[in-house]
């Protein structure tokens, strides 16, 4: 697919394809984005339709959300209909399979799902595999499940400050267990504390979804943290 | 002249300069560490939290007296689990709307028969008789638009929202019938005004679109039957670019975010609503004396002047890790730069 603005194969721009997209996406018009993604992604390969066209708009609408232009709900819907679309039009679990490392997410101690359910639809659009640990886990489980499962991205996410602080425990175990293991956090506190992330230990923090992308394909690209 | 918690805040209200500016301290779970026992044992009796109350009142000096335990506890009268923990507000259990046509047959609870709910009136008869009416006494509810976020979990409720307007409406009646009620039962004990909390109506959640025709609707059907001042609270949302439909529910104030600038959510409310906030709750866990007073000071400057400003924390709830004496800088910081006339020269 063409990245520099010019028409592709009959397409509208790239550009302004991505920027049709987000716009139904954010207005929940599903019969909208259903039909832009069919139009485009039947003469693309399901990697080129996920990668340049589905991503970039879920990317651009989760830095709208951090800077305060869009709501959280419009994420979430925004999340909720590419998933549902990728798997109507790709078949099987919908996922354009990377070869992408061990992850899994969690909600640690605490039972607010929705940052997680966010995350999940987001890197899973994005064609990783991610186990959900579901939520409501304490850090003793999740040190053994990390091992168990030879985790090498762990994702936590969290709403309460102190589930946030009882990250630290966490960090100190799975970093026992698995010394290579990569801890990613994010949620409500880490954005009201900009310093948390690093106090309880954690590698990487992600302000939303679509941040959590851009820092997991950082690490699979040999980039820090 | 020195006025009274009551007179200071009553003036901030009204949009007049008091004494000083008031200085609401949220506090919810201090109480029992004042009084040496666990949260969940502080939360099971009305008479610890009456006496943590007072003695937090003595300790900081704060403007108002605070009746609320944890948002759980609503859900937690309609039968939900709370569990709780030993150094933060309990979290819900599983929602008691477990699908979507649970919302048939649920219905509000009987305040008589809740002893939750009733454990919340008696703090509120123990603190209006502290209180002999120098200190407000602040009662709360969760908003009717807001609560399903944990009768239903959130993402069940979205989905709710967008796609099932008549469950929703049908859940907004009986939420709306409930939480009226609710509000009606602390008045009548007593409680000066009510926060509404409703982070759910917040930009950070809804767009505006979608909350004016949901969420605002919803709050100015309840605002208008709650007789006395209430206070819109978003709980750390976003509100500014809503401030005319706040204002609009009759609300007599609005709980600001941090991430917003005071100076300019002043600018539209002037005269209309009463600003509290805006420091970081969050972050102040590790303020040291001078984070504390260049925090307090710059609040107090951005919305001080010409009343309509109380100075608290941005969520309405400050977490059990903040310090004592973090808590003892914000009051001497609002007693040093919160006097009327305000020193703004020094700026």
């Amino acid at each position: 697919m063409a990245t520099d603005g010019k028409p592709d194969g009959g397409f509208e721009s790239p550009y302004a394809l991505v920027q049709s997209l987000e716009s139904s996406l954010i207005s929940l018009d599903s019969i909208a984005v259903k039909s832009i993604l069919r139009q485009c992604c039947n003469k693309l390969s399901p990697y080129d339709c996920v990668e340049n066209l589905i991503l970039p708009a879920l990317e651009d609408i989760g830095k709208r959300w951090e800077s305060g232009e869009l709501s959280l709900s419009q994420v979430y819907i925004s999340g909720k209909i590419s998933e549902r679309e990728i798997k109507e039009l790709f078949g099987d679990d919908g996922q354009v399979e990377r070869n992408g490392p061990h992850m899994a997410i969690t909600v640690l101690e605490d039972h607010h799902t929705l940052g997680k359910k966010m995350v999940l639809s987001i890197l899973r659009a994005g064609g990783f595999n991610v186990i959900d640990y579901g939520h409501g886990v304490t850090a003793e489980e999740l040190i053994y499940m990390v091992a168990r499962d030879k985790i090498e991205i762990m994702l936590i996410s969290t709403l309460m400050l102190p589930a946030a602080l009882r990250i630290k425990n966490a960090v100190e175990g799975i970093k026992k267990v698995s010394p290579n293991t990569k801890v990613l956090v994010g949620g409500a506190p880490f954005r009201f504390d900009k310093e948390l992330w690093k106090k309880v230990g954690a590698d990487g923090y992600a302000r939303s979804a679509s941040e959590t992308l851009q820092l997991v394909k950082g690490i699979v690209e040999g980039a820090s943290p | 002249m020195k006025m009274t918690s009551m007179e200071r805040t009553v003036a901030a209200l009204n949009h007049e300069e008091p004494d000083r500016v008031p200085l609401f301290l949220l506090l919810t779970m201090h109480g029992a560490k004042e009084l040496g026992i666990p949260l969940k044992t502080y939360y099971s009796d009305a008479r610890y939290v009456i006496e943590g109350q007072k003695r937090l009142h003595r300790k900081y000096g704060g403007d108002c007296l605070y009746s609320f335990l944890y948002a759980a506890i609503e859900p937690e009268s309609w039968g939900a689990d709370v569990i709780f923990i030993d150094d933060g507000p309990p979290n819900c259990g599983p929602p008691i709307i477990k699908c979507p046509e649970d919302i048939d047959t649920v219905e509000p609870p009987d305040i008589a028969d809740s002893v939750a709910l009733q454990r919340i009136l008696s703090i509120t008869e123990g603190l209006v008789k502290y209180s002999n009416g120098e200190v407000p006494v602040i009662g709360v509810v969760l908003s009717p638009f807001s609560a399903p976020v944990m009768q239903m979990g959130f993402e069940a409720y979205l989905d709710t929202i967008f796609e099932d307007p008549t469950l929703f409406w049908k859940l907004m009646e009986k939420n709306k019938k409930f939480c009226i009620t609710w509000a009606k039962a602390q008045k009548e004990k007593g409680a000066d005004a009510i926060t509404y909390f409703d982070p759910l109506s917040s930009v950070t959640c809804i767009p505006p679109d979608i909350s004016r025709e949901t969420g605002f609707k919803i709050a100015r059907d309840v605002i208008k039957e709650i007789d006395g001042p209430v206070a819109v609270h978003l709980a750390s949302g976003l509100g500014l670019p809503i401030a005319e439909d706040i204002i609009s529910t009759g609300a007599a104030a609005v709980g600001v975010s941090t991430f917003e600038d005071l100076a300019e959510y002043k600018k539209i409310c002037k005269g209309r609503l009463t600003l509290i906030g805006n420091l970081n709750g969050i972050e102040m866990v590790h303020w040291d004396a001078n984070k504390v007073e260049a925090e307090v000071k710059e609040a107090i400057f951005k919305a001080g002047e010409g009343g309509g400003f109380i100075l608290s924390d941005n969520h309405g709830e400050i977490p059990w890790q903040v310090p004592d004496d973090v808590l003892l800088s914000i009051k001497h910081s609002t007693e040093k730069w919160g006097r009327y006339p305000l020193r703004m020269e020094i700026l």
